[in-house]
């Protein structure tokens, strides 16, 4: 088991370098000149380039990558070249709100799927219909409109919760609370389809080995072997599947938080793509890299502790 | 011993066609459904310019945020432009993203993932360490930054999603291939002579078309998401240029006073989205259903077995099956075990001996109330120390593990995987014996010991899979008996075990059942295990019990022609050269059985009476019975071999 | 003395690499000669089906050599070793799995013999006549393996495998998985058609009792090693290992019975 975590961080910090220079080396072919436009067009080609020398603009690719690199080492990614504004500050006072939408979306997504998935497993009838027909709606509608209907249905026809902004659970919890349910709300919705949907085949599928039927045989009760037994099975591989999930929440984000505007990740790389600022992109770019790969490992463990034999050495 | 599931046994004949891929999918009408809205939206795409009412730029200040109407069948926007028109131009920009990503990546994903699985080895590894790289990059990033470079063009950004999704199909593209590379009919093209890549072509890329269709269709419902989400931001073609994304967005401006445009922009991507998804799902179906022969059950008219008369027992039973009767499918139309009855004595060890399709193992089953999926007790009763078991579920539960115990025929998957085979085990004791878990760990020793297993700390310890098939079959014996059981069900225990751990297992059945005095129901196809462990044996054929009697009466004197043919094809009576008697023909499925005797098409001595009506089991006396009327003629037969 | 269709000399098989490499079968040698079966005889874990395996070139000896009319097929280049699969053919224990389900029975059964070079004509002449040989109509090659049963899944195998008219047969376990009354069919067909064909076999089972009727020779295995060889007639009858009288000795059988002195009126469970 340590022998598998350690392999995988070895493997994760490989990772986040190739990660990291594969968008370095994308974003240098975006055209377009910064320094024109930040000193606009009126700007005499001596103050153009002197600006460009001044933000390392005319250095070779590798070298400016490998500046980057070290710097990022030591916990300086760089200053906006926009904002002037250390980027590393901008990432981490943003941080919390996207990373809050994305443990809440897959929280909500894992709670809510399973249990339903486990219910229309064993729930023939028309239960069993009803989550298949509602599941199909969820899966169908697009995040960003569900956002929108949502705002207008709850923060705009009946005040309950606010359409955007964003209180850290440091100022108030509830605060902070009520500003997450509608974007995780949003954000969850396909994702809980997708993953009833592959719980109800896993279920199904446990229900039918023969263990279970051994054990009915043994006289335990029916409930007993779904929540112990048949829950266990059919969560590995389930978790796989959250993985993904918690994953797609990442990318989600990115356009629910263009609905809610809640000062994150999101909204950030997106307006910095825009303006081609660099190094908030190649910033944001690590932050992303690093969750997901923290999220495989996650998976990769879970899985481990669910399916033994999944233990034995690969 | 078969291992085939069930239904295998009642195949269809031979006669009937097994339909094709279009005709089982035809057959599902939301599928098709899908298929069609699909083709709609396709055409009018392509043939927008001459499907669209009205020119989707155009503007018409007369007549803006108007709702449905006749002369605008979707109403219209803020600035007066058709959103018909609009939504089929759009669908060019959101279909067409769609389309291109798909193509990127199958492009990519099967020739990488086929490749990998192909070749095999090092270039495998490669491969998949490249993929896992590529799966680990976020893709929005990615596709923002495409965006960026390429000036907001939506079809960098496609691709750019096509690229990146390629990584994680090719991984499931090139496990649907190795799935197919570990069968045995690969392994015999590849005894043949058939070259690698005649093998890949011919049987293993086939079997991964069918992945490959589905997968690309649920992979196009996602990325419909993306792109309309990315024209939502609004990248891609800019405004006044109609987008589906884009005109949600539009939509969304003005949702408090046109809030009708919020419908048609949504609708028509949930549309899209969901008949993607469907279609995917259709062919899933249509794809797994195929080379299979499943029976028909509808309207179907069975023959069925005369009502017996009973020899009742002597004392009262531990267990009275009476006309048990057995079916499967829509309320049970298909019977697979007809009106059979028997008693088992108390401490009484009988074998229930038959081949796949005579209904032996669901006859046991039904026993402890455990027919799963579409079986159930039609007719008969079930009579356990005098309470009735048949249709109470109640009653089942409360009399499986402490009255009557089950032990199957694979050790190795009757026990949770991922639970420790100590945790399993007092897991029975305590639900039986309702006491704390250090008591119930101790028991759980003993019933270790009691099985004959040498180190049981450390088996408790151990999950199953790090035990030996012999010693799980012991441990399930244990958790069998930890409800103290009066009547074991034993269905075919030893069959999966070798040959030594078989003779070991079956002499720790008998002394357990001495030491306990617990009944047992042996089911088996072998006789050799019925002549050692047995008292008295059932033959069952077709659904029916054809003869029952002592096991020396049965085995050297067999009163029915199909025991005596059974046994006359068991191997242990060959010799080197000769050729084993045999009994020809094959057992007729339950939507076969014939009027008369279900054996006569096979047997030597059947005559046009055994055939006109349904044949009535018949006391012989001395505890033996047989549901044939050619008797006489079997003895003869016997007296003749003999003399 | 006539030469052996196959023969085995000191070969060695392991599995897994790295530091989970196991040596699964050691320093086995056999002589197979033609119009004889040798059957290799054990149980899990004795490796009879890994050289089966060997045999049929699926899986590399990892010392020692197979060799095939006296040739090692390792040493063959890969085009002579595919020419071996029209002399030396194949019947596994699994009939649902030995058919592609996909294809027709005609296709499954005229493949063989096309490969090796037969026109469409004559394999499919020889694909009806071989079918009629087992007992199936030539019906049958239009149909898929799913509306066969299991015995006649088997017989069709047995007939794929006589298509190019090999002289050696590997058999696997064939008909494990069959009912008593099916097994004993395919059982007189294998037997029958070795007399007729001349047939070299390799037969593999962990039943002594359906190996009896076919082999000529026997060789028993324990953890990949021979621990006696000889005709059948005298390991069935006379083992001396102490191993292989266990595994006779452990076969059920038809004429033993065992005391049972059923504890009949409910006697308590003891300290159970």
């Amino acid at each position: 088991m340590l022998a598998l975590v350690l392999r995988r961080a070895v493997m994760s910090i490989v990772l986040v370098v190739v990660s990291t220079l594969a968008i370095f080396v994308l974003m240098s072919f975006v055209p377009g000149d910064p320094a024109l436009t930040i000193l606009g067009e009126n700007a005499t080609p001596e103050a153009l380039e002197r600006l460009r020398e001044q933000l390392g603009l005319n250095r070779p690719l590798h070298e400016q990558y490998a500046e980057w690199l070290f710097g990022a080492l030591r916990g300086d990614l760089g200053t906006s070249i926009f904002s002037g504004e250390p980027v590393a500050k901008l990432v981490w006072l943003r941080l919390g709100v996207t990373v809050s939408l994305m443990v809440g979306s897959t929280l909500v997504i894992a709670v809510v799927g399973i249990a339903l998935g486990l219910l229309s497993a064993v729930r023939e009838g028309w239960t069993g219909r009803l989550l298949d027909a509602v599941s199909l709606v969820g899966f169908a509608l697009p995040g960003f409109w569900i956002g929108i209907v949502l705002v207008a249905m709850f923060a705009v026809a009946v005040r309950i919760f606010p359409a955007t902004g964003y209180i850290p659970p440091t100022v108030s919890p509830g605060g902070w609370l009520a500003s997450l349910v509608l974007p995780v709300t949003a954000l969850s919705i396909a994702g809980i389809t997708i993953v009833a949907k592959q719980m109800r085949d896993s279920a199904r599928d446990a229900l039918s080995r023969d263990y279970v039927r051994v054990l009915r045989a043994t006289g335990i009760p029916e409930r007993r072997i779904l929540l112990l037994h048949v829950l266990r099975n059919a969560a590995v591989p389930t978790t796989t599947l959250l993985g993904l999930t918690a994953v797609s929440a990442l990318s989600g984000a990115v356009f629910i938080e263009n609905v809610f505007v809640p000062p994150g990740l999101g909204a950030l790389v997106t307006s910095a793509t825009l303006r081609h600022d660099l190094p908030i992109v190649l910033g944001v770019g690590v932050v992303f890299a690093i969750i997901v790969i923290v999220i495989n490992l996650l998976v990769d463990i879970a899985y481990g502790v669910l399916n033994p034999k999944a233990r034995v050495a690969r | 011993m078969s291992t085939a599931p069930a239904t295998a046994a009642f195949a269809t004949p031979p006669r009937r066609r097994i339909p094709g891929f279009a005709a089982l999918f035809l057959r599902k009408p939301v599928a098709v459904g899908a298929l069609v809205v699909l083709v709609l939206l396709v055409l009018a795409a392509v043939a927008a310019p001459l499907v669209a009412p009205y020119d989707p730029i155009v503007q018409d200040t007369s007549a803006t945020r108007q709702g449905p109407s006749l002369a605008h069948l979707l109403g219209t926007d803020v600035l007066g432009r058709d959103l018909l028109s609009r939504i089929i131009w759009g669908a060019r920009d959101s279909l067409g993203g769609v389309a291109l990503a798909v193509v990127v990546m199958l492009a990519i994903a099967v020739p990488v993932g086929v490749t990998a699985a192909y070749v095999g080895g090092r270039v495998d590894r490669v491969i998949m360490s490249i993929v896992d790289v590529v799966m680990s990059v976020p893709n929005i990033i990615m596709t923002l930054a495409a965006l960026a470079i390429f000036n907001n063009s939506m079809t960098a950004a496609m691709i750019t999603v096509g690229v990146l999704a390629s990584a994680a199909f090719s991984r499931i593209f090139r496990s649907a291939v190795l799935a197919t590379r570990r069968e045995l009919f690969v392994s015999a093209a590849t005894v043949m002579g058939l070259r690698p890549l005649q093998i890949m072509v011919r049987h293993a890329l086939p079997h991964a078309g069918g992945v490959v269709l589905v997968q690309a269709s649920l992979f196009a419902a996602a990325t419909l998401g993306i792109q309309t989400g990315l024209a939502f931001l609004s990248f891609g073609p800019p405004p006044p240029a109609p987008t589906w994304g884009g005109m949600v967005a539009d939509a969304s401006k003005v949702l408090a006073t046109h809030p009708w445009m919020f419908i048609p922009t949504g609708g028509v991507i949930a549309i899209a989205t969901l008949a993607l998804g469907l279609l995917g799902d259709g062919i899933r179906d249509a794809n797994a259903e195929r080379f299979t022969a499943p029976t028909r059950v509808r309207g179907l008219e069975q023959n069925r077995a005369a009502v017996d008369e009973v020899v009742p027992a002597a004392e009262e039973p531990l267990l009275a099956v009476r006309d048990l009767t057995i079916g499967f499918g829509d309320r049970g139309a298909l019977t697979v075990v007809d009106s059979v009855s028997f008693d088992i004595a108390p401490g009484e060890v009988v074998g229930l001996v038959g081949e796949s399709g005579s209904g032996k193992t669901v006859t046991a089953l039904a026993l402890l109330g455990l027919l799963g999926g579409s079986g159930r007790v039609t007719g008969g009763s079930i009579r356990f120390d005098g309470r009735e078991l048949a249709g109470d579920r109640k009653a089942f539960a409360e009399v499986r593990g402490s009255g009557i115990a089950y032990v199957s025929q694979e050790p190795m998957t009757a026990l949770d995987p991922t639970v420790r085979v100590g945790a399993q085990l007092i897991e029975a004791v305590r639900h039986h014996d309702g006491c704390s878990r250090a008591v119930a760990r101790r028991r759980a020793l003993e019933l270790l010991e009691a099985v004959r297993i040498r180190e049981p700390e450390r088996v408790l310890r151990s999950y199953p899979h790090e035990i030996s098939g012999g010693m799980a079959q012991r441990v399930v014996i244990a958790r069998a008996l930890a409800g103290r059981p009066r009547l074991l069900i034993a269905d075919e225990p030893t069959t999966a075990l070798d040959v030594t751990v078989q003779a070991e297992v079956l002499a720790l059945l008998r002394s357990v059942q001495r030491d306990t005095g617990m009944a047992i129901v042996f089911v088996t196809h072998d006789w050799g295990v019925v002549a050692e462990t047995c008292e008295r044996a059932l033959v069952m054929y077709a659904g029916q019990l054809v003869e029952s009697a002592g096991i020396d009466d049965l085995i050297s004197r067999p009163r029915h022609p199909y025991t005596r043919a059974l046994l006359a094809s068991d191997p242990h009576g060959a010799r080197r050269g000769e050729l084993l008697p045999t009994i020809g023909g094959t057992v007729p499925s339950p939507a076969d059985w014939p009027v008369g005797c279900r054996f006569a098409a096979r047997c030597p001595l059947a005559v046009d009476a055994c055939r006109r009506a349904p044949i009535a089991l018949v006391d012989l006396g001395a505890e033996r019975t047989s549901r044939c009327i050619r008797i006489d003629a079997l003895v003869a037969e016997e007296k003749g071999a003999t003399a | 003395m006539t030469a052996p269709v196959v023969s085995a000399v000191d070969l060695a098989v392991d599995y897994g690499s790295g530091r989970a490499r196991r040596r699964v079968v050691e320093g086995v040698s056999f002589d197979i000669l033609p119009g004889r079966t040798l059957a290799l005889v054990g149980e899990s874990g004795s490796g009879k089906t890994t050289i089966g395996m060997a045999v049929l070139g699926l899986v590399p000896p990892s010392a020692g050599t197979v060799e095939f009319d006296g040739a090692d097929i390792t040493a063959l280049r890969p085009a002579e070793r595919r020419a071996l699969g029209r002399e030396r053919q194949a019947v596994f224990q699994d009939p649902y799995s030995s058919l592609d389900p996909r294809k027709t029975i005609g296709y499954s059964l005229l493949e063989p013999a096309r490969l090796h070079g037969a026109s469409k004509a004559d394999a499919t002449s020889r694909a009806r006549e071989l079918l009629a040989r087992v007992g199936l109509d030539a019906g049958a090659m239009r149909r898929y393996p799913a509306q066969f049963s299991g015995g006649q899944r088997q017989r069709i195998v047995v007939a794929r495998a006589l298509m190019t008219s090999p002289r050696f047969l590997v058999c696997d376990e064939p008909v494990s998985a069959l009912d008593l009354s099916v097994q004993a069919e395919v059982m007189n067909l294998l037997t029958s058609l070795q007399r007729e064909l001349g047939l070299a076999m390799l037969f593999v089972s962990h039943d002594l009792a359906v190996v009896r009727q076919i082999s000529d020779d026997i060789v028993v295995l324990q953890h990949g090693r021979i621990v006696e060889r000889g005709p059948a007639e005298d390991i069935l009858t006379d083992p001396r290992d102490p191993y292989t009288r266990r595994l006779i000795e452990a076969a059920p059988r038809l004429d033993r019975r065992a005391p049972v002195e059923s504890g009949k009126k409910g006697a308590p469970h003891a300290q159970l």
